[in-house]
């Protein structure tokens, strides 16, 4: 039985892990570089909740780890997405390269 | 039997889902077609909380992701504007290979860390209560102080996030 082994889920988990990693190298828009992030966290909820299902005594803990994570994860999306807005209003623009200079 | 069958069938499809929607959201051009792609593996993820035996984190995962922060990247989208060539035109191929590089060396040092590593069971692992009643339990009497803490996160991120757009808006971002 392939989904009663703790190995399936890490795996999928590490690949989550690495198409976002890859997704964020490779983006060419800051929108694209956020999806990339929501894979990341996708993997590191997925990880958590093999491990509380295979290896750990109480099985709660896990799951409350993932609820926290999703909502980290809602609050950055809508902070990251209010950012994209106000550098899009200044720059016109949303490819991160144009976005470099600063004011003091 | 017929019954394990059938589970094990769906469980090849939510990874399917996963592996495909991954894909999708990583390589399209098209930023929406990249959010579709995004919302997939999300279902994904969900089907296989449904095999580590929480439904309500299943439920949790379709309603919080797939409801709230792909809708809230559609909206980013169709307000904002990124053009297609910009997204297509890629850093370069000389970067999309490092990052693929990198990406991969990833993916096979942490693959073989996990298949090498012996995995230490706690007694009673997988046999404890499951039971919605004492996750929430839990989650209001030993983990009150970070259920709380969350709540004021969530709070200051929609004020933040309000204050960040309106200041836009008067002119003072864009001054």
């Amino acid at each position: 039985m392939i989904s009663g082994n703790l190995h399936t889920y890490l795996i999928v988990a590490v690949f989550l892990l690495g198409l976002g990693l890859y997704g964020m190298m490779q983006h060419r828009s800051l929108i694209g570089m956020l999806i990339s992030i929501e894979l990341i966290l996708n993997g590191a909820g997925l990880n958590f909740m093999a491990f509380n299902r295979f290896l750990a005594p109480d099985p709660t803990t896990g799951q409350i780890f993932t609820l926290f994570i999703m909502g980290l994860a809602a609050a950055e999306a809508a902070i990251a997405v209010s950012l994209i807005f106000a550098v899009y209003r200044k720059y016109k623009t949303s490819d991160p390269e144009q976005i470099s200079d600063l004011r003091g | 039997m017929a019954y394990g069958t059938f589970t094990e069938v769906f469980f090849y499809l939510f990874v399917t889902l996963i592996i495909f929607g991954a894909l999708v959201a990583v390589s399209s051009p098209i930023l929406m077609k990249a959010v579709m792609g995004l919302a997939m593996a999300m279902f994904g993820v969900a089907g296989l909380y449904l095999y580590l035996n929480s439904p309500f984190l299943a439920l949790m995962q379709i309603l919080i992701y797939v409801g709230a922060v792909c809708i809230m990247i559609v909206f980013g989208i169709m307000v904002g504007y990124t053009p297609k060539e910009l997204a297509a035109y890629a850093v370069g191929p000389k970067n999309t290979v490092l990052a693929l590089i990198a990406s991969l060396l990833t993916i096979g040092v942490l693959q073989f860390g996990i298949l090498k590593t012996v995995w230490v069971q706690a007694s009673g692992a997988g046999a404890g209560d499951y039971s919605l009643a004492h996750l929430g339990e839990t989650l209001m009497v030993r983990y009150g102080l970070a259920f709380e803490l969350i709540s004021v996160v969530l709070l200051i991120a929609i004020v933040g996030a309000v204050a960040i757009t309106w200041n836009g808006k008067r002119g003072g971002l864009s001054k």
